[in-house]
């Protein structure tokens, strides 16, 4: 069990579904926002791009049929397995 | 007589939502804000299958009543019937995308719950059917209990069945409705998740061009250099597309000054409609092509998709200054005009990121800019070629745009470290799919952008220029003695020249700045004003650039560019900073700062140009 593994360590192209969140972590109006999209635990995604320049920073994530843009920051509140 | 029932539109952003808006109601559309608070309220008529009229409400998109933003706030409030001096709607017709069901299902459940009346339009079916779904709505209408009509807006299908579906809908018989009201959110998103997969009847995976067009887009080194190119060609394309029409437009309005000079008699009154009303206003509305050409890349590239995407490549260079790509599309609205885009901050729910936005706005530069560059460019840089379809005039444009920009940036890092010091935002977004631009909407939109600045020149440029005329024509200048030294204007810009002369202003652009900050574009029929009414036949026979050419220096012409590159020269702008940010406080910083760093940038160019012999 690889407990440390968090979304933004996932490769674009990879898949990974979303084990538990540290919401804590996040602003409330972000974490609200990330609930209602989706980006909840138990929630499978795939990264389908990073951003440009340094840090790969934003990520593009793949939730069923929509893709979210999120940073890099977020992801790393999310912890995910592979599935 | 009882009064028209409103019908509120609401559902997820995304779900097409203001295409099916549009296709209801045409262009008969009214917008406003919401009282009190500055998020748009738009409303239009449409009939029922009786002859019913109804109020269309097109509420902001949401993702649950659970408000995390203003606007989220305002269709929470409305649709519960607790918005103040807004009718509760009598029925509510939530908008889904076909596509993307397991996701938008979940803020619908929250909205029957409520137990109001509602139908349920499964827009956009056709995009669905592109993508290999083929969906069963009497199925999904069963599941949820409410009326589901399949509607693709952009094509008018399905449109009859919705408004005869709403008109039923008072008449609802709740009890087919399952008891929702007390679930979780992952209890409706497991209820979704399985709504859709009943709903859907088969699922092919068809070619995912939008996944595929994403992957060249968000590259992250042919992705930005894409979006440079477009914005890059926007510019071109507004300096060299609109040029025949400019042409009809200044013919139009010669031929009018022909008429009144032939139909009424020489004096003051044919001198207040040719020299005031027609050249004035004329200079101005000579720029609508440029602006309709700027609007529809704008328009169209946000209803593409592609303007998320634009802020997905913009984020990180954006987080360098403390903001998100979030800031990116009011910023780019902007560039069209500060107004819509100050008001597109408020989908940023960061309050210090939103703030330093509307603070950096007004640098971008807006389409009434335009028409100053375009004159001072046209009369001073000469119109050859730099390269295979690069032209210098269009280099320059470009290069003042760049200008603002990066004015902007620094303006934004200095900010987020001083007065709006904070926590770095974050970006989360939802990136719509790709489509097409609806022809209509795009339409509708630019009718709506070309309409505002009509009224515009219909009415402030109209009394400004009015106004600018009887201070120049009056008093009477003696024999010998210059029209525009004498009158009261000029006395005015006297006082002005003081502070202005030294960055290298003459008196009739210190004359021209006092009625441009009405709007900036008054600046250029100001100047066509000043000079018409001075120069002698053979002058007035010339056009406004040849006439700028021949009375300024280059050293003054580039300051008067750099001079509009920072001056917040349009008081609606500042009128918006005031009612956006709940007082005084911010437009002052705003109006400071900004006629700060135009004296300060106007005076190093004008030295600048002069010491380098220009």
């Amino acid at each position: 069990m690889d407990t440390q593994l968090t979304l933004d360590q996932i490769a674009p192209g990879a898949r990974a579904e979303i084990t538990a969140v540290d919401w804590d972590a996040l602003a409330p109006e972000e974490a609200k926002r990330l609930r209602a999209l989706g980006l909840d635990e138990g929630a499978r995604v795939a990264v389908a791009h990073r951003g440009i320049f340094f840090g790969s920073d934003p990520m593009a994530i793949i939730l069923g049929r929509t893709t979210i843009a999120i940073r890099r920051a977020h992801a790393r509140a999310m912890q995910v397995k592979h599935p | 007589m009882s009064r028209v029932p409103v019908i509120a539109l609401v559902g997820n952003p995304n779900a097409g939502k203001s295409a099916l808006f549009n296709a209801l109601t045409g262009a008969r559309q009214k917008i406003a804000n919401y009282p009190g608070v500055t998020v748009e309220r738009k409303a239009g008529r449409a009939a029922l299958p009786s002859g019913q009229p109804i109020e269309l409400v097109d509420l902001p998109g949401s993702y649950s009543l659970d408000a995390a933003s203003p606007d989220e706030e305002v269709t929470s409030q409305v649709v519960m019937g607790r918005f103040r001096g807004e009718a509760m709607p009598e029925v509510l017709v939530v908008v889904v995308d076909a596509a993307n069901l397991e996701q938008h299902l979940v803020f619908a459940q929250e909205l029957i719950a409520l137990g109001r009346p509602v139908v349920v339009a499964l827009n956009m079916v056709d995009l669905a059917e592109r993508d290999g779904l083929v969906l069963d709505p009497a199925a999904l209408s069963t599941a949820l209990g409410v009326p589901v009509v399949p509607t693709v807006a952009v094509r008018k299908r399905g449109l009859d069945a919705l408004l005869a579906e709403i008109e039923k809908a008072p008449q609802q018989d709740s009890s087919l409705r399952h008891e929702v009201a007390e679930l979780s959110l992952p209890e409706r998103r497991l209820n979704a998740h399985n709504m859709a997969a009943g709903a859907i009847l088969s699922e092919t995976v068809a070619y995912r061009w939008h996944s595929r067009l994403d992957k060249v887009l968000l590259n992250p080194w042919a992705g930005p250099v894409i979006l440079l190119a477009l914005l890059f060609v926007m510019f071109q394309a507004v300096f060299a597309w609109a040029d025949p029409f400019i042409g009809l437009i200044e013919g139009m309005i010669e031929t009018m000054i022909g008429f009144v000079e032939a139909t009424v008699p020489a004096g003051i009154l044919q001198d207040f409609l040719t020299q005031g009303v027609l050249s004035g206003v004329g200079s101005v509305i000579v720029f609508l092509p440029q602006i309709i050409i700027l609007f529809a890349f704008i328009l169209a590239m946000e209803q593409s998709g592609y303007m998320a995407r634009a802020a997905f490549l913009m984020d990180r260079l954006m987080a360098y200054v403390g903001l998100s790509g979030r800031s990116f599309i009011p910023l780019l609205s902007s560039f069209a005009c500060a107004i819509p885009g100050i008001m597109a901050t408020r989908a940023i729910s960061d309050p210090k990121d939103r703030l330093t936005t509307i603070l950096i706005a007004p640098l971008m530069t807006c389409s009434a800019r335009l028409p100053v560059y375009a004159v001072i460019i046209g009369a001073f840089i000469p119109a050859r070629s730099v390269g295979p379809g690069i032209g210098l005039q269009g280099l320059v444009l470009f290069g003042l745009y760049l200008f603002g920009i990066v004015g902007a940036m620094l303006v934004a890092l200095v900010l987020r470290r001083t007065v709006t010091k904070g926590a770095a935002s974050g970006f989360i977004m939802e990136m719509p799919r790709y489509q097409v631009p609806p022809l209509r909407d795009l339409l509708i939109g630019l009718w709506q952008r070309a309409f505002i600045f009509l009224r515009r020149a219909g009415t402030i440029i109209f009394m400004a220029t009015v106004i600018l005329w009887v201070l120049l024509s009056f008093p009477k200048a003696d024999p010998g003695e210059s029209q525009v030294e004498a009158s009261i204007a000029g006395h005015i810009a006297d006082g002005l020249n003081v502070v202005m002369e030294p960055i290298g202003f003459n008196h009739e652009i210190s004359l021209a700045l006092i009625p441009a900050m009405a709007a900036r574009e008054v600046a250029v029929s100001a100047l066509a004003t000043t000079y018409a009414i001075d120069g002698d036949e053979d002058e007035q026979a010339a056009g406004l650039t040849e006439r700028l050419a021949a009375n300024w220096s280059l050293p003054t012409a580039l300051a008067f560019l750099a001079w509009f590159v920072f001056a917040p020269q349009c008081l609606s702008t500042i009128a918006v900073a005031r009612r956006e940010t709940n007082g005084w406080k911010w437009p002052v910083v705003m109006l400071a700062y900004l006629f700060g760093l135009a004296y300060v940038f106007a005076g190093i160019t004008y030295w600048g140009a002069v010491a380098l012999g220009l």
